[in-house]
């Protein structure tokens, strides 16, 4: 547990990185380094789009998992990273 | 007086007043005695029930009723009779209980709304989830249970641990994977550098190439060490092992053996902290979870990367034959006839020793002693032991290796002679720092020292092929893996160096500063497939370089015909080189 608590202090540390968001299968948060309102928001719709896009993969090919999700946008990158129980959401901005 | 039985007869006596009024009342016929009979007995019962009676009106009303029946009963019987029946209908009404309704309700069961798609992969997933149990069940069926709470206990805590260690592992893998993409776009565009940059110029610098700097790697609790070793993974080809430590002989502290991914630049994957510096390291070819390190007080170890723990799987003691100076130099071999994974190490006691991974020991065995061979008198016995501080396998011939001494001297040996050297070379006039054998040309060996020379040589030779001199102390030569002509050398004054010898015999086709002059190079290595090289200095960094083109050269070929790919093609080319040294000696002879 210790290893994965040193691992995001790292990745907190890491140029850019605005936050990170530790959400359970259902789409609540259980860890965070934003504020409440944003990261229940982040939460609910990334969840969405992780069935969404966990659904689409599976579907060709049962055997065929997610393993990561990146969105880029304008402003900013959004990467998730699902596993059975817990996905990992972390927001940077790579030109900072 | 106690009354036990009383019962009202019916009976009337013959003569007394009653019977006579009777028998006038009927005044009946005698052929209907059954009938009078009835009636007397009904007539008897009613005038003693009369008086039981409530009301008259009652009486009156049955007279009037009956005197119909009576009526019909008189034709057939003559005189009326009045009828003593008295009909009377009796009711009564109870009191209607008021009605209450009286209803209870139960708390309604939990409910929630539960919703999902059947699609292909949840069924699929069903299924996997059915076969496990079902092996799960298999295999516990095998294993006897000896008493049925401790089973039920162990149940739970599995249960508990396996959800637990889900969870755990499950962030684990997800944080690394984070980990690697945040960094990757941090580090954006040296990854793209690597992967896709070529130098554009180098096609105009004829006989020059250039190393472009791509990622450094440092460590916090490295910074006062210098790397003193580095090695490719064989099997994950990003991935490469650093030992660290320190040359000094008077400040010698603790060591570190970290793994450092180029996926990852910013974090070590292992970290080992040993506690005497790492001299040297290997990675097993085949089983690329095994390093076998050597140490600055003479021990050697083997950490297995797949075990959790920060201490090696083996280590050698004083009891078990360690080396009494540093390990210079550690190796693996191919695993034995026993199948026991086995490493060779070379040491400043002049010992070669054969380490053997037997169960959980590690079993040494002497190889060659690097004695020192003394011109004195016949007989006298050489009892003092050079020091070796490099040494290096043949590739294709097993039993053939190197050794290079701290006086300059190289030693070829053979794993089967134990006493003699088969051949020595006077290579250098300091310590031979690093000797290494062409990856494609079986003669041929490079080596390099403190003398500021790297010289080439062919094994059945003498004397060296090639000389060349540096200028500076030489830290570490290395041929590249994808030419039999291409080495490089890195020097203490912060220059690499590297030649390519189908294109400049004399002169190095790059000779460039990669690090500020304060930090000496100590180490260099090629990686097997990609066109990079890492470089590691006295200040624990780790500098990771493209070559550019020109330095990658493949052999030019004419028009139409194929590319031919392979070692030969190599050997070839070697081969000619050599052919154009030999030949001005024969000439010259």
């Amino acid at each position: 547990m210790a290893e994965v608590e040193e691992t995001l202090k790292r990745i907190q540390s890491q140029k850019g990185v605005q936050g990170i968001i530790i959400a359970n299968s259902e789409g609540i948060p259980i860890k965070t380094t934003l504020d409440n309102s944003s990261t229940v928001q982040y939460a609910a719709l990334i969840h969405q789009l992780v069935m969404k896009a966990r659904s689409t993969i599976r579907d060709m090919d049962p055997q065929n998992d997610l393993t990561f999700l990146r969105v880029r946008s304008k402003k900013n990158e959004i990467m998730i990273a699902p596993d059975k129980d817990y996905f990992l959401i972390v927001i940077q901005n790579p030109s900072d | 007086m106690a009354v036990h039985f009383v019962l009202e007869g019916s009976l009337v006596y013959q003569d007394s007043d009653d019977s006579r009024s009777l028998k006038d009342k009927k005044g009946p016929p005698e052929e209907n005695t059954a009938d009078d009979t009835k009636a007397e007995s009904d007539e008897e019962t009613k005038p003693q029930a009369s008086p039981a009676e409530d009301g008259g009106d009652v009486e009156d009303a049955c007279k009037e009723d009956r005197p119909d029946s009576a009526a019909s009963k008189a034709d057939e019987k003559g005189p009326k009779l009045t009828n003593k029946f008295n009909f009377s209908e009796r009711a009564s009404q109870t009191l209607n209980n008021p009605l209450r309704e009286k209803s209870c309700q139960t708390e309604p069961p939990p409910r929630s709304i539960f919703s999902a798609m059947a699609n292909q992969w949840e069924i699929y997933d069903a299924y996997h989830k059915e076969l496990q149990k079902q092996e799960k069940n298999k295999e516990k069926q095998k294993a006897p249970c000896s008493k049925k709470d401790d089973d039920k206990s162990k149940k739970k805590d599995m249960w508990l641990e396996t959800l637990s260690d889900d969870v755990i592992t499950n962030l684990s893998k997800a944080t690394k994977i984070i980990e690697r993409m945040v960094n990757q776009n941090t580090f954006d565009d040296i990854a793209q550098d690597f992967k896709y940059f070529e130098d554009e110029s180098d096609k105009f610098r004829d006989e020059e190439g250039t190393l472009l700097p791509l990622w450094k790697f440092q460590h916090d609790k490295a910074k006062k060490l210098s790397v003193t070793a580095l090695c490719w993974n064989s099997k994950y080809q990003d991935m490469f092992a650093v030992g660290m430590g320190s040359y000094d002989f008077s400040n010698q502290g603790h060591g570190m053996v970290a793994f450092y991914t180029l996926k990852n630049p910013s974090y070590p994957e292992y970290i080992y902290a040993t506690n005497s510096s790492v001299l040297c390291l290997d990675i097993h070819e085949q089983h690329s979870f095994l390093v076998a390190v050597g140490f600055y007080d003479g021990c050697v170890a083997v950490y297995n990367l797949k075990e959790t723990g920060a201490e090696p799987v083996y280590k050698s003691t004083a009891k078990t034959g360690k080396h009494t100076d540093p390990v210079w130099q550690v190796c693996w071999q191919n695993d034995d006839m026993d199948n026991n994974h086995n490493f060779y190490s070379v040491s400043s006691d002049g010992r070669v020793v054969s380490w053997t991974l037997v169960k959980n020991e590690l079993v040494y065995t002497d190889i060659i002693r690097l004695s020192v061979v003394s011109d004195g008198p016949e007989g006298a016995q050489p009892h003092s032991f050079t020091c070796g501080t490099s040494f290096d396998f043949h590739k294709q011939i097993d039993y053939l290796f190197l050794v290079g001494t701290e006086e300059g001297k190289i030693h070829k040996c053979s794993k089967t002679y134990s006493s003699q050297f088969l051949e020595t070379y006077d290579a250098h006039s300091m310590a031979v720092d690093a000797v290494k054998w062409n990856h494609y040309h079986p003669n041929v060996f490079i080596s390099c020292s403190s003398d500021m020379t790297v010289r080439l040589w062919d094994h059945t030779i003498n004397t060296p092929l090639f000389t060349f001199d540096l200028n500076a102390a030489v830290g570490d030569v290395a041929w590249s893996p994808y030419s039999s002509t291409v080495f490089a050398a890195v020097t203490t004054n912060g220059r690499v160096h590297v030649f390519d010898l189908s294109i400049n015999k004399y002169e190095a086709v790059c000779q460039q500063v990669v690090v500020a002059k304060k930090n000496k190079l100590t180490h260099i290595r090629f990686n097997p497939i990609h066109p990079i090289i890492i470089l590691g200095d006295d200040r624990g960094y780790v500098t990771s370089l493209k070559l550019s083109p020109n330095l990658r050269k493949q052999p030019k070929l004419k028009k139409g015909q194929e590319l031919p790919k392979g070692p030969e093609v190599e050997v070839a080319k070697m081969e000619k080189l050599l052919s154009l040294l030999r030949e001005p000696e024969q000439s010259s002879i």
